[in-house]
This record gives structure tokens, C-alpha cells and sequence, in this order.
């Protein structure tokens, strides 16, 4: 195996993806178990007679022995079906198909518009530290990072929407155009592309600036401070003191030798970050209405809906399972030293 | 660094200015947006499960159904006591054991087929066989599965008989069938679509098949429900569609009004009603619905089996100071089992706060030093601010409270396990009639840890043989003014023994733009009419 690098990667990778989701659903599964909610109270109500409760006791299999019920339940997993949703009576597959990709829609927009902007910002500040500029990007990163992302989200419900009238209210979309789409992806904007629905298009797009740029800055002023302070430790290293004595331009040293060194640590930041939005902005999509996939989850896991908690905790997973994996590959490409 | 008085004078001008100008009253403009012949309605949504009528058991699906669906009677929210025929023209009985229903002619179903006597009898024979969570209420008169194809019968197009297993009360068995699960079904439309042996369950939670003003389009679960006008509706609703869509964030419904987006608002918080109250833009419309909140003290706590104990809590606490300065928009002090607006509802309030008097009985009850309890509590508002509110009225009197706070469901779990000492618990009427609410506040037939009827009664360990007698007599009583007197006694008594502290009922307050009108808000949720909401 030592000869063979990349064949012992891809075992390693083959032997942890399968024990990080196994784990995953385990605790999550025992969570559901001794969290001292009753599952059967989100099937049946608070009022139901105790003959129905006791005949979905045993629908659910509650009665079996815990061993078994998780047994049970991986069964069902490998055959892929996640079982159904009490509150919504679908199955847990259609419910995550139909939120997962209103918050990857959402996600997707803020961790481009916080990469574009936050990463710039954070090398700028560096560049000129100490200065105005770098003491306004601090000061507006903090703000970004510091104010809680739903009063950032009610303050800008109340400027660009009430206030101005520049953004659309709450919601995916306006009511004239509710149920116009035919869903094919689950990206309403890119199911109005596709359906040449253009006056949809901008409709979707409107909905959902506002609610993306509220996550980008919140996202950005972290990403913006995480770059600024790898930059000022690479701008810091020998090999820049040397660049700079051999007179090449700031322009170049910044962007060619400095950038490309930073680009594997800021490279997890992304990474992270993008997770972190993926496995759904509970308050953002609160606020505006949005039927993401946090939202789900924060509501099924109150109501003990343990088969929506329990898949959606599985997509999660996923989701940081295929991004550590896809920042593994991003590093092999940007150093050489990882190849 | 301090900043100079002038320039701090001018931050602090500029971000009150700031804030006056978002925040202000009156300060968003309103502009009509929401499209013509569309009312668009921001509620939350998310309570509901499904959409069958022989399912649906949550405030949300069951308002939904009773705008979709037409039952045999119902009653008027004008006059909530008074039953009256919705598809049943006239009811009869000669024993109070087996009852007639004629039909009114030439009702008819959203797709145009007459309504008959066999697609209610079906309805009703579909609610006891699927056994679902209400299924009880029309199964506790003698219905089984075995038994209800013999007892619930068409005679002709027009002629449903229903044979009790037992004589009851006749007003107590028509209220029961003005409840959502009750709804008339058409029946070759739902086995259209069984699976299995569902009885179109499958379908119907997500579609409809109903007779009433309006038709549903489409729910999307904790996204929107859309309902259109019913073309055979008679009279036709006086708008074409209604939209609701499912609004999380009392604020955003507040915006939502305010730019005119939204034209009803359902779940504004107590502040933001207050504060619209006197805007001319909008009109406020309180509704009191059939839902307690009280205090539950488990009688497996040695303390509190003492009379004296029970009493000094109810006379701790200061009931009109919480409803003022807590809930003033959103409950009203009530201290009976039955809400107000239910037939037979006592609306005497003999606990105000009374401190000397409570630390005396306390003193009687060998608790000189008074004595520590534990209360669990639902941690979000405003249970969570009248629990700090209790908790402070009964230190006054000697009482220290340990707080538990958890989720609502939480509570409800433990109080269901009987493993609370006293707990904070809401309560909404199953159905319209005095018996709801009595059956679960004063019957325990069985006080055993495996008992089949676990009332709140029974969750509280409160072994009362002989009010449950009393309570279960009330029900069969067929003299409709005795069988009041009846519950009105009952509850008098109740308020002096019982180990609950009734509290509060809830106001629900519905703000809608200025220009709509016609909205009714019900005292129960399927009471809640939207035929006759329009906008100017």
C-alpha cells in the first residue's frame, strides 16, 4: 500500500464516508429515542384516545427492542426509503427533494456573493494594514459578524421591502406566479429558466436577493477576517521579504505568491461556510418565509417528527461528507505537496 | 475613548431618527398589492397533517375543512348555542336512541353531483372504520367497525338514520356531528381513489371532495395552502380565491400588512396588535375561542392532595394583573372548564388574588413555612413570562417554585406520563359541546397506570368516582336547559376541589387591511368562515 499513495486515499476515504454516516445516524437515532418528547404525540395530537395512541405506538414500532428499531431502520435506509413524514404525510425522500433545493438555491447565491466580495475584502485589508481601510473592513466584517442574522434579516425586511419598496416581500414567490412553474429541479429560478418563464425568472430572483444577501454578509465578514488573517501571516514569511527585495510589483507578490499560499486554508473556509449555509439558515428562512431545508428540521425536531429529523440529519451529513471530500480534491490541485 | 458631547448628541439623534423613521406608527406606506379578487392570508400553517376531514385534528386543518366541507348541522357564530341544518334540513328522535336526518334537496358537491343521504351515511361509517384521532367523538355513541355499516344507514336519497348504542342526549349528539370530523364526503370520488383498504385517506389528506364554499387547490406543507371558489357553492363565496400562506415571523406578517402584500394577519404578536388598534388602515377583529390555560396539580404530590393547599394556589395568584400586563390582547381571565361561548359556560370568577388569605390556609394545611413545588412550563411566550409571573405570586404567599422549562410538547409528554408536580398546560375543546371539556376535566373512571381513558383527570391523579358519575349522567341527560344547570353545577364545584387552576381562555385576534371585510372568526377553528371575506 505505501507505494501506492492514491489507491490508500481512496481506502481511507471508502472506510470513513461509510463510518462518519453510520455514527451520524446512530446518535441521531438515540437522540430521537431519549429526547423526553413522545413521538407519537406529533402523529396522533394531545388528544387523541389512548387506543390510537397505543396502535401508533406500534405502527412506529416503539414497542420493539431499541436494537431491533435500529435495525429496523438502517434496513430501510439501505432500500431507500426514509420513511414518512408525520407532518407533512409525504415521504421524508419528496419533502427533502422539495426543501433541499430551496436552500441550495439560497445557500448556493450567498456563498458567491460572500466569496466575491468577503475574499477581495480580506486581502485589501491585509495589503493595507493599519490604515482606514483596513480599520473600516474590520469594523464592517465585525458588524457582518456580530449582529445577529435576524436582526440583519428583519432590519432589511424593513428597509429594501416596507420602507423603500425595492425588494419583494416574504416567500419564494410572489402570489401571481405561486404553483406557475413546473418544479423539475427545485431551483425556482433555474425551473423558470428552463421553462423560458421569464417574468417568473425575476420574480424568483427578486424573492431571493434579499434573503442571499443577508446570509453573504453574515458569511462574508467571516470570511473576509479568516483571509485577512492568513494574508498578514503569509505577507509576514521570508519569502515575501525576499520578493519584495528583488523589486517584483505588490500586485504580483500579493495575488501570484501570497494568494496561491493562502488559497488551501481559505479553500476549508469556503468549504465550511457553504456547509454551514447548506444545512439550512434556520432564522434567515424564518424571517423570510422561506421552505428550506433548516426550517424543516427545526420544526420536525420540535415536533418529534423523529423520520424528517432523522433523514434530513442523514442529508446533512452528506452534504459535509461531499464537501470535505470535494475541498480534499480542491487541495490536490492547489498544492503540489498534497499530490 | 468618550466621544464629545456633541458628536455622541449627533450619533444618538441620527439612530433614534433612524429608528423613528422604521419603526414609527404609520410610518410604511400601505398600497394595495395583493391581486384583485385574491385574498391573501399570512397564518402559520405548519400544525397541519392532513386535509381529511376524518383525519385532521389540529386548529389549521380542521379551519380548512370546515371551508371546504358542509356537515349535516352546524351552528351559527352569531349565536354559538343554536344548532341549525347546513345539509340536513330537519333531525328527529323519537327514543333519543335512534335519530333521523332529511336532506335538503338539490345540495350539491363542488364537481355537481347531488349531495345524498348514502355520501353522509358513508362519511360517517369512513370516520369510526380508518379510527383516526377523532374518530372518538362520533364512536362514543356505541359506533364500531363492526356494528356501523347496521347503525348508520341511507333510507333514500334524502332519509340518514343513525342508531345510538345507547339513548344520549340529543343536543349532545348533534354538536358532536357539527364537529369538522363530521364532513360530508362524496363518496364516489374518494373510493375513486383508495388504495388498499384506505378509503381514500391517502388522497384526501392533500385533496378535496367536499360541498363547501370552496375547493382545495393545493397544499404545500409549511409553504401555502390555496383554495378556489366552489362553482356549485349556493350562495357562491364572495371571493374567487384565498391564499394562505404559511408566515413564521409575526413581523414579516406585520410588514406583509402594512405594504399591503398580505390582507389578513393571523398570528401578529400582543405589542403589534396593541399598536395597530388605532390605525384606520387596518381593523382588528378579536374572537374568543374554545381554549384554557391552567394550572395542573398532580394529586401523586402528598402536598397538594390537601384541599387547603390546592386552594391557597388558586387564591396566589393575581389572574387580572397576567391578563393586563402580560396577555391583554390575547386571553381573558376565565375559571371554569367550559370557555366562554360554549353552551352551559359559568363565567363567575371567584379567585382573585388574596395573599394573607392563602398563607393562612397554607398554615392550616401544616405548612407554616410555606413549601417548595416544581413547575414545568413551555419556554416560549407567553406561557414563559406567566410562569415568572406565577412563580413570583405564589413566593408571596410561601410557595417557592422550582422552574422546568421545556418545549411545549415536552410538557405535554411529561403531564401525559403523570410525572409533573405542576405544570402550565393549554387545553383547546375537542368538539362543541359542554361534554368535551367536561369528560377530560372531571371524569377518571379509572385512576390505574393502565387506565383506557386518560382525561386530564387522570393525568392530574385525581380520583373523583363519584363527579365522574355526575359528569357521565350529564351526558344522557335529554332535557336540554336540566342538562345545562347540570354542567354550570358541575363546574361550580369544580372550581372549589379540582386540582386545576383554570386560568385564562384564549382571544384570538385576526387584523385585516381596512378595505376586507366578511372575515368570521369561530369560537372552535372549523367555525372560521371565509365565504363571505372580500376586499374592497
Amino acid at each position: 500500500m505505501k507505494r501506492y499513495p492514491r489507491l490508500r486515499a481512496l481506502a481511507a476515504t471508502a472506510t470513513t464516508v461509510p463510518i462518519t454516516l453510520f455514527g451520524l445516524v446512530l446518535v441521531t437515532f438515540l437522540i430521537g429515542r431519549v429526547v423526553p418528547i413522545d413521538p407519537v404525540l406529533a402523529i396522533v395530537g394531545d388528544r387523541a384516545p389512548q387506543d390510537v395512541v397505543e396502535r401508533a405506538r406500534l405502527d412506529l414500532g416503539l414497542d420493539r427492542p431499541l436494537p431491533e428499531q435500529f435495525l429496523r431502520y438502517l434496513g430501510q435506509i439501505a432500500s431507500g426509503d426514509l420513511g414518512r413524514s408525520v407532518m407533512t404525510a409525504n415521504p421524508v425522500t419528496e419533502d427533502i427533494a422539495r426543501f433541499f433545493p430551496a436552500t441550495f438555491e439560497l445557500a448556493t447565491l450567498a456563498i458567491i456573493l460572500a466569496a466575491l466580495v468577503g475574499v477581495p475584502l480580506g486581502v485589501l485589508a491585509a495589503v493595507r494594514q493599519g490604515t482606514w481601510i483596513d480599520q473600516t473592513v474590520r469594523l464592517f466584517c465585525l458588524i457582518g459578524h456580530s449582529l445577529p442574522v435576524f436582526v440583519l434579516g428583519l432590519l432589511s425586511l424593513l428597509l429594501f421591502y416596507a420602507r423603500l419598496g425595492w425588494a419583494p416581500g416574504p416567500g419564494r414567490q410572489g402570489i401571481a406566479f405561486d404553483g406557475m412553474v413546473d418544479v423539475r429541479t427545485g431551483v425556482l429560478t433555474l425551473d423558470a429558466v428552463l421553462a423560458r418563464d421569464w417574468p417568473a425568472f425575476w420574480d424568483a430572483v427578486a424573492h431571493l436577493a434579499q434573503p442571499a444577501g443577508v446570509l453573504a454578509f453574515f458569511s462574508l465578514a467571516y470570511i473576509a477576517r479568516m483571509t485577512r488573517a492568513f494574508m498578514l501571516a503569509e505577507l509576514s514569511s521570508e519569502y515575501i521579504i525576499t520578493a519584495r527585495a528583488k523589486g517584483l510589483s505588490g500586485g504580483r507578490i500579493v495575488w501570484r505568491h501570497a494568494f496561491r499560499n493562502i488559497a488551501v486554508p481559505l479553500v476549508t473556509v469556503l468549504a465550511l461556510t457553504y456547509a454551514g449555509l447548506l444545512e439550512g439558515a434556520v432564522l434567515t428562512e424564518t424571517i423570510f418565509s422561506w421552505p428550506g431545508l433548516g426550517q424543516y428540521l427545526t420544526v420536525s425536531l420540535l415536533n418529534a417528527d423523529m423520520n424528517a429529523v432523522l433523514g434530513a440529519t442523514l442529508v446533512v451529513g452528506l452534504i459535509y461528507v461531499a464537501l470535505n471530500l470535494l475541498a480534499d480534491l480542491t487541495y490536490r490541485l492547489l498544492d503540489p505537496r498534497v499530490r | 475613548m468618550s466621544l464629545p458631547t456633541t458628536r455622541r448628541s449627533a450619533l444618538l439623534a441620527g439612530s433614534a431618527a433612524f429608528a423613528g423613521a422604521m419603526f414609527g406608527p404609520g410610518s410604511l406606506p400601505a398600497a394595495a398589492q395583493s391581486p384583485a379578487g385574491v385574498i391573501v392570508m399570512a397564518k402559520q400553517i405548519d400544525d397541519i397533517t392532513s386535509l381529511d376531514p376524518a383525519e385532521a385534528f389540529e386548529y389549521t386543518g380542521t379551519e380548512i375543512i370546515g371551508n371546504v366541507y358542509r356537515k349535516l348541522v352546524t351552528t351559527p357564530n352569531s349565536d354559538p348555542a343554536r344548532l341549525v341544518g347546513d345539509l340536513a334540513e330537519s333531525w328527529s328522535t323519537p327514543d333519543s336512541r335512534v335519530f333521523t336526518f332529511v336532506l335538503k334537496a338539490g345540495q350539491k358537491f363542488a364537481s355537481g353531483a347531488p349531495v345524498t343521504a348514502e355520501d353522509a351515511a358513508f362519511s360517517l361509517r369512513r370516520l369510526v372504520a380508518l379510527n383516526k384521532s377523532p374518530a372518538f367523538i362520533i364512536n362514543q355513541f356505541g359506533f364500531t367497525k363492526d356494528n356501523v355499516d347496521g347503525r348508520i344507514r341511507a333510507m333514500d336519497a334524502r332519509t340518514l338514520v343513525l342508531e345510538c348504542g345507547a339513548p344520549t342526549s340529543p343536543t349532545f349528539l348533534y354538536y358532536c356531528l357539527s364537529a369538522a370530523c363530521a364532513s360530508v364526503v362524496e363518496k364516489s370520488v374518494v373510493m375513486a381513489r383508495a388504495q388498499g383498504d384506505d378509503l381514500g385517506n391517502g388522497w384526501l389528506k392533500q385533496n378535496s371532495a367536499g360541498g363547501g364554499a370552496y375547493v382545495l387547490r393545493g397544499w404545500r406543507a409549511s409553504e401555502s395552502v390555496m383554495l378556489d371558489a366552489n362553482p356549485n357553492a349556493d350562495p357562491q363565496p364572495r371571493t374567487r380565491r384565498i391564499v394562505i400562506r404559511h408566515m413564521l415571523d409575526s413581523s414579516a406578517q406585520l410588514l406583509g400588512l402594512q405594504r399591503g402584500d398580505i390582507d389578513i394577519a393571523r398570528n401578529l404578536a400582543a405589542d403589534q396588535i396593541i399598536a395597530l388598534r388605532t390605525d384606520s388602515r387596518f381593523k382588528v377583529m378579536p374572537q374568543r375561542k374554545a381554549s384554557l390555560m391552567y394550572l395542573s396539580l398532580s394529586q401523586r404530590v402528598p402536598a397538594l392532595q390537601k384541599q387547603e393547599v390546592r386552594q391557597a394556589i388558586k387564591l396566589a395568584i393575581d389572574y387580572e394583573g397576567i391578563q393586563r400586563n402580560i396577555v391583554s390582547t390575547t386571553y381573558d381571565v376565565h375559571q371554569a372548564f367550559l370557555p366562554e361561548g360554549l353552551p352551559g359556560a359559568l363565567t363567575e370568577r371567584p379567585f382573585l388574588q388574596r395573599v394573607e388569605e392563602a398563607k393562612q390556609l397554607l398554615r392550616q394545611a401544616g405548612h407554616p413555612d410555606g413549601l417548595e413545588l416544581a413547575l414545568d412550563y413551555s419556554s416560549g411566550p407567553p406561557v414563559s413570562d406567566i410562569a415568572q409571573a406565577i412563580q413570583a405570586n405564589l413566593a408571596q404567599a410561601g410557595i417557592r417554585l422550582r422552574m422546568i422549562a421545556g418545549e411545549m410538547r415536552q410538557v405535554i409528554t411529561k403531564t401525559r406520563a403523570r410525572q409533573h408536580e405542576i405544570a402550565i398546560v393549554r387545553w383547546g375543546s375537542d368538539y362543541f359541546d359542554p361534554h368535551s371539556n367536561a369528560e377530560a376535566f372531571s371524569m377518571n373512571p379509572d385512576n390505574s397506570d393502565n387506565a383506557r381513558n386518560r382525561t386530564l383527570a387522570w393525568r392530574a391523579s385525581w380520583e373523583i368516582p363519584e363527579i365522574t358519575a355526575r359528569t357521565a349522567a350529564a351526558v344522557t341527560e335529554t332535557d336540554a336547559a336540566r342538562r345545562v344547570a347540570t354542567y354550570l353545577a358541575l363546574q361550580r364545584e369544580h372550581q372549589q376541589v379540582s386540582p386545576f387552576v383554570i386560568m385564562l381562555q384564549e382571544i384570538e385576534v385576526a387584523v385585516t387591511r381596512s378595505a376586507v371585510s366578511g372575515l368570521e372568526l369561530g369560537p372552535m377553528s372549523d367555525r372560521t368562515n371565509y365565504a363571505g371575506v372580500v376586499k374592497a
